[in-house]
């Protein structure tokens, strides 16, 4: 498997969700995912990247295009050095949510996406990659 | 601060979001929405949302929850032009969006919000 350098975007503001969304659409229209993918691969970042603004007092999304073989995808990893979460399972629990949200988030972005992954240490921050494969 | 324009055509209201939304845009179209509905006196809202590539789940609870104010104002919101590639992600996102009434277009959107307002005219007798 080959990765390139990727592109790394600060998020540090809720227009920071927005560009993130934005440089997402854009490669994944450039490794050519269908309309619906595209829609779910940003969906997905947008519900990663405002975890990453509320809960993880801001941090990094870094987009990389991937090669598997023949097969292209876009793999996003978002990283923050915020509180932390110390019971991965119940935060990825639909309904589970420990502000004002519905709970949703994370549960739907990883049903949104191919590939998911999420490591957390309380008290030092918090990594998602999320992948979508053409 | 930039808002949404809130059009007003009779006893309905009318909103077009073409951009993709950040926080506070959308937080200021819900308080802005409430108060138009309290001097206008709207029994509509029409929201379409036709330019809208995504909807996560912030989106969907600023819908839901403008459908729940408005509701408690005496108005129904109908949230119009649903693209294909959204709705099939909302379902998989989980959001079933179900407090809020939604239509195929503009069209048909209006014309729920026109029998509304028909059936009240009748009940008001004018
Ligand atoms: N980066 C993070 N840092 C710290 N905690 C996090 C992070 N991401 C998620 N969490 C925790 O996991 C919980 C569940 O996240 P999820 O995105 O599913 O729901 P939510 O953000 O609370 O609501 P919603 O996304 O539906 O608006 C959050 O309430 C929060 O406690
Ligand atoms: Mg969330």
């Amino acid at each position: 498997m080959e990765t390139n350098s990727g592109d790394v975007l600060v998020i540090s503001g809720s227009d920071d969700v927005v560009r993130v969304r934005q440089a997402v659409r854009a490669k994944a229209i450039e490794i050519g995912l269908s309309l619906v993918d595209q829609t779910k691969i940003v969906t997905a970042a947008s519900e990663v990247a405002r975890n990453t603004l509320d809960h993880g007092g801001g941090g990094t999304a870094t987009l990389l295009t991937v090669q598997n073989g023949n097969r292209q995808g876009l793999r996003l990893i978002f990283e923050d050095q915020g509180r932390g979460i110390a019971d991965l399972d119940r935060a990825l629990t639909d309904g589970y949510t420990t502000g004002k949200g519905l709970g949703l988030g994370l549960g739907g972005a990883k049903r949104l996406s191919n590939e998911f992954s999420i490591q957390s240490t309380p008290g030092k921050g918090t990594r998602v990659v999320i992948a979508r494969w053409k | 601060m930039d808002r949404i324009p809130i059009l007003q055509m009779g006893r309905a209201l009318l909103i077009t979001i073409q951009v993709d939304m950040h926080d506070q845009l959308a937080l200021a179209l819900e308080e802005d929405l409430a108060a138009k509905i309290a001097s206008s006196g709207a029994r509509g809202v029409l929201i379409d949302i036709s330019s809208l590539e995504i909807i996560d789940s912030f989106i969907g609870r600023m819908l839901d929850n403008i459908a729940g104010v408005s509701r408690l104002m005496d108005a129904e919101t109908v949230v119009v032009g649903m693209r294909p590639a959204v709705a099939i992600t909302l379902v998989e996102l989980g959001l079933s969006l179900s407090g809020v009434r939604t239509a195929l277009n503009v069209d048909r959107g209006m014309a729920i919000i026109q029998q509304r307002l028909h059936d009240y005219e009748i009940a008001d007798g004018d």
